[in-house]
């Protein structure tokens, strides 16, 4: 698995320090998450896996869905599309993200601050609203081209087919890897170069010698991330009209064949499969290798300034990578406020029609979005703390399974958890005769469970922060244990825990794959999904833009809230220690 | 003269390491201000100071990762100082030890001989006897990480030597260490050396260190060599105040010397008096130091030449001795007395009378 859950394998040692015998408050905490995961996430999951491996009608045991997916052209080459756009997304990403790694780690260098903003810019637009946007500037018939066209007399196809999507997924997951690499560069010790200079090496070979291998799982970890993350996405080739990928296949399949078809499923567990397998081959090639050699006071490689045309070369590679992540941002404005924007490099003229209309007829998907972002995000922080609390503070037995479970959500793409609900409730039905899967909580249920991962580790870090003592204190005055936790554990943890909560709400805002399978009426729509919709017809373009552009002012606003969050319990935590 | 392990395979000659007028500076800060040293060829030479001295900036001066403004740094009388680090041949222990934890032991012995081209064969035997020579021959599988301290600090030794440097740089190398296996490693790393016969220079800020192991130090403080000289008599004759101090415990009283019939008196500012041996050079502005096992308590209450009189502040049992606190008028001052077994200290509150040996009274100018 990843090596956040082999780290939680480390975690029953340090959470021997809990209390004697479970109570039956516990218990019945730990066995109330157990039935939520279970129903939630292993149930579907299970579901679709066995689906997939059986006859349809029948039930019975066989492989023959797999012959037949292997068999079918379109499906072969769309696994083999998806496997070549994920490869060539983490080869273009690396490209832009070595450079500045690199530039920022080795040289004392003022645009250093640049590359930081780089870092998260383009994770506060989700890929798929970009993807419109940077078809505007990149495709066909966008800005460039017709620019290329006009003076030049051709046109380079950015965005014609796969290209796009590698293109759109490269901009929008490159972060993964600078952040990454960077951190990998950050926590080598001057010592291993100075080292390897006082035994002869110098130049380039330095580099290759023992630089590289020393960053290289830092490397392999943002690599495999990108990768998984473009072999999962539904929602960027979809809006490309590219079909013959996995996941719209999967998609398609299940909307309009319906989800009885095996074939949906099958293409699930190749999903599934393949997303484990490259978190797996990353745990392998980080395994038994902690490589962050800072000793106190070391500090990290020399960093040397830049001669006059090397600074001019710098600036120049970060200038070109910001104009290119700046686009879908810029591309999305612009089309928010044009009247017609269609062969021309720039729109025709400008107006706010769009947000008009956005906020009166369509506010409903914004109204939605908040709803299901917040109960999503409070559902994460309330499991997530319990499994943290039971984890670290009990000695409950199967404590760790509970965290293994639900960080296994992070191998599960969100269109398998979609087909996953829809085949294991659909059959369910209430009183009225409704179907249980037809129910907008049912949304909020999955993206909450696609959250789940991330804040467990958020929740986990600030309750780990919190020294036992100050428990023991609580008790050794008389509190109860339920006591102890509301007035002193989750007072101490409300920084850790509201940053968590921001993180999950600004993702599960932007979420698609698995809301695209899930909506069942345009009223219970959030915004990702009436933006998906109005991309569709050139008419609701400027609608869809106005409605990208809210969704990156509260994906924009929630990251800089979370960060001041973090700083601000970082700053009071110090303060008092 | 070749080591029986290291045979014909690595060889290694002692030449002599001349510092000659070195200045550093760290932007405003001057860090090394016109450092000379002579260390002989084979020697075991300390650089001992507290932290920020320069003396770890001086030892990088030397490797070429730290660059010196003035001056020169010869290696058996070849000037280095223009040199890369990469060319000058000169072995550095790290603190960290600084092994690299992607390569095993034996390839970490190695890199610096691929680094020269070396032929497959050469490097190999080369690897096998370094490490037989550190005692680590049947680890060169292990990964870094699966080694203990003490055996990681010897693989940095190993492959170091590997190069055959002209001289070996240790940076502060018992410090990633527990208590007791200093000990042990610092009597390991002396006798290494000896087998060796390199010329060395050991960074420490650990006095004992230095003495223990080497042959001669420089006391170094705000980037100056204070004192150069064996460990006996950098304790016996500290050129200044600061070597006095770092070097032990000392009591230092300040005051002037006067003439009187009957000979010179030395009157600290505290008012204590005390009588100056004939011989004695003392400068003027004088201090008057004084080791706290060079006085002895004399229990006879007769005030006398000599003889200062106080009573216990506190009292520290430091094993073997007992340090005593003793105040004096408004002069504090330690004096050290043998423990023995069955014999009752005495206790604060005590009134004593403290007489100094005349001949070990250092005298300093302020």
């Amino acid at each position: 698995m990843s090596a956040l859950a082999r780290r939680i394998g480390a975690i029953p040692l340090l959470g021997s320090i809990g209390t004697g015998r479970a109570t039956a408050g516990q218990i019945a905490l730990a066995l109330g998450i157990l039935i939520f995961l279970v129903l939630f996430l292993v149930w579907p999951v299970a579901t679709v896996i066995w689906v997939a491996f059986t006859e349809k009608g029948t039930g019975t045991f066989t492989l023959v869905n797999f012959y037949d997916f292997a068999r079918t052209d379109l499906f072969a080459r769309a696994f083999w599309n998806s496997f070549y756009v994920s490869a060539m997304a983490v080869v273009i990403a690396s490209a832009f993200a070595l450079p500045l790694a690199y530039i920022t780690s080795r040289f004392a260098f003022r645009g250093a601050a640049i590359i930081q903003i780089l870092g998260f810019l383009p994770l506060i637009m989700p890929p798929f609203v970009g993807a419109v946007a940077l078809q505007l500037f990149f495709g066909r018939n966008g800005s460039v081209n017709l620019l290329l066209d006009d003076w030049f007399g051709f046109k380079v196809p950015f965005m014609d087919g796969l290209n796009g999507v590698v293109f759109v997924q490269s901009i929008h997951y490159f972060p993964f890897i600078l952040i990454n690499l960077s951190a990998a560069l950050r926590n080598i010790d001057r010592s291993m170069e100075e080292a390897a200079q006082n035994l002869g090496s110098s130049g380039f070979r330095l580099f290759r010698r023992i630089v590289f291998p020393l960053a290289l799982p830092g490397y392999v970890a943002g690599a495999s991330l990108v990768f998984v993350k473009v072999f999962d996405d539904l929602a960027t080739p979809l809006l490309l009209n590219v079909k013959d990928m996995l996941a719209p296949q999967a998609y398609l399949r299940v909307t309009s064949i319906g989800i009885t078809d095996p074939m949906g499923y099958v293409i699930s567990v190749v999903l599934i499969v393949t997303s484990v397998a490259a978190m797996w081959a990353s745990s392998l090639a980080t395994r038994n290798i902690d490589y962050a050699t800072v000793q106190r006071g070391g500090g990290g490689l020399v960093r040397r300034r830049l001669k006059p045309w090397e600074t001019a070369v710098a600036y120049a590679v970060i200038t070109f990578i910001l104009l290119l992540v700046l686009a879908p941002h810029f591309g999305l404005l612009l089309l928010s406020f044009a009247t017609i924007w269609s062969f021309s490099p720039l729109p025709d003229a400008y107006t706010t029609a769009h947000y008009i209309r956005v906020f009166g007829e369509s506010s409903l998907y914004i109204k939605n979005t908040l709803i299901y972002a917040s109960l999503a995000g409070l559902i994460d922080i309330v499991v997530g703390t319990s499994i943290a609390y039971l984890v670290l503070r009990t000695k409950l037995p199967g404590r760790i399974s509970l965290d293994t479970i639900a960080t296994a959500a992070l191998a599960i793409p969100g269109i398998v958890l979609g087909i996953g609900y829809l085949r294991a409730y659909y059959g369910v039905q209430l009183w009225d005769g409704t179907p249980l899967a037809s129910l907008w909580i049912i949304i909020v249920l999955a993206l909450a469970i696609r959250r789940l991962p991330y804040a467990l580790r958020a929740c986990h870090a600030a309750l780990q922060q919190i020294s036992v003592s100050l428990e023991e204190a609580a008790e050794n005055l008389g509190a109860t244990k339920i006591r102890t936790v509301r007035r002193i554990v989750i007072p101490l943890m409300t920084g850790g825990l509201a940053a968590g909560f921001v993180t999950s709400f600004a993702t599960a805002a932007v979420e698609l794959s698995a809301t695209l399978m899930l909506v069942q009426s345009n009223a219970d729509a959030p915004l990702s999904y009436g933006l998906y919709v109005f991309m569709q017809s050139p008419a609701g373009r400027g609608a869809g833009a106005a409605l990208g552009v809210i969704a990156v002012v509260i994906v924009a606003a929630s990251t800089v809230l979370s960060q001041l969050l973090v700083e601000r319990d970082r700053r009071s935590k110090a303060r008092h220690s | 003269m070749a080591d029986p392990v290291l045979k014909s395979d690595i060889q290694l000659k002692a030449v002599d390491l001349r510092i000659d007028d070195v200045s550093a500076s760290y932007g405003d800060h001057r860090v090394l201000n016109h450092i000379n040293l002579d260390v002989r060829p084979g020697e075991f030479f300390a650089l001992l100071g507290p932290s920020g001295c320069g003396k770890t900036t001086l030892l990088r001066t030397i490797a070429g990762f730290a660059q010196a403004e003035a001056g020169r740094i010869v290696v058996g009388g070849n000037d280095i100082s223009r040199l890369p680090p990469w060319k000058r041949d000169v072995g550095m222990v790290f603190q960290s030890y600084a092994l690299w934890p992607h390569l095993t032991v034996a390839r970490n012995v190695a890199f610096g001989l691929e680094e020269r081209r070396l032929p497959r064969a050469d490097i190999a035997r080369r690897v096998r006897t370094a490490l037989d020579f550190v005692g680590l021959g049947q680890l060169g599988d292990r990964r870094p990480s699966e080694l203990s301290g003490g055996q990681q600090q010897r693989v940095a030794l190993a492959r170091t030597i590997a190069i055959e440097p002209k001289i070996l740089l240790l940076d502060e190398p018992l410090s990633n260490l527990d208590a007791k296996l200093r000990i042990q490693v610092r009597r390991e790393l002396r006798s290494l050396q000896q087998r060796l016969g390199l010329t060395t220079i050991l960074v420490t800020h650990d006095q004992e260190e230095a003495n223990t192991i080497c042959d001669r130090v420089a006391v170094m403080s705000a980037g100056e060599v204070q004192q150069v000289g064996t460990p006996a008599e950098l304790y016996e004759a500290p050129a200044n105040l600061f070597v006095a101090q770092f070097l032990g415990t000392a009591n230092v009283l300040e005051g002037s010397v006067v003439s009187t019939g009957s000979g010179r008196v030395f009157e600290s500012s505290g008012g204590l008096r005390f009588p100056v041996a004939a011989e004695a050079q003392v400068p003027d502005g004088a201090r008057m130091v004084f080791r706290p096992q060079d006085t002895s308590i004399v229990t006879s209450d007769t005030p006398g030449a000599g003889v200062i009189s106080g009573k216990i502040v506190y009292r520290e049992f430091l094993g073997s001795t007992l340090r005593y606190g003793i105040q004096a008028g408004n002069t504090d001052l330690y004096v050290d007395a043998p423990f023995k077994t069955g014999v009752r200290p005495l206790t604060p509150g005590d009134p004593v009378s403290v007489s100094i040996a005349e001949t070990s009274v250092k005298w300093l100018p302020a």
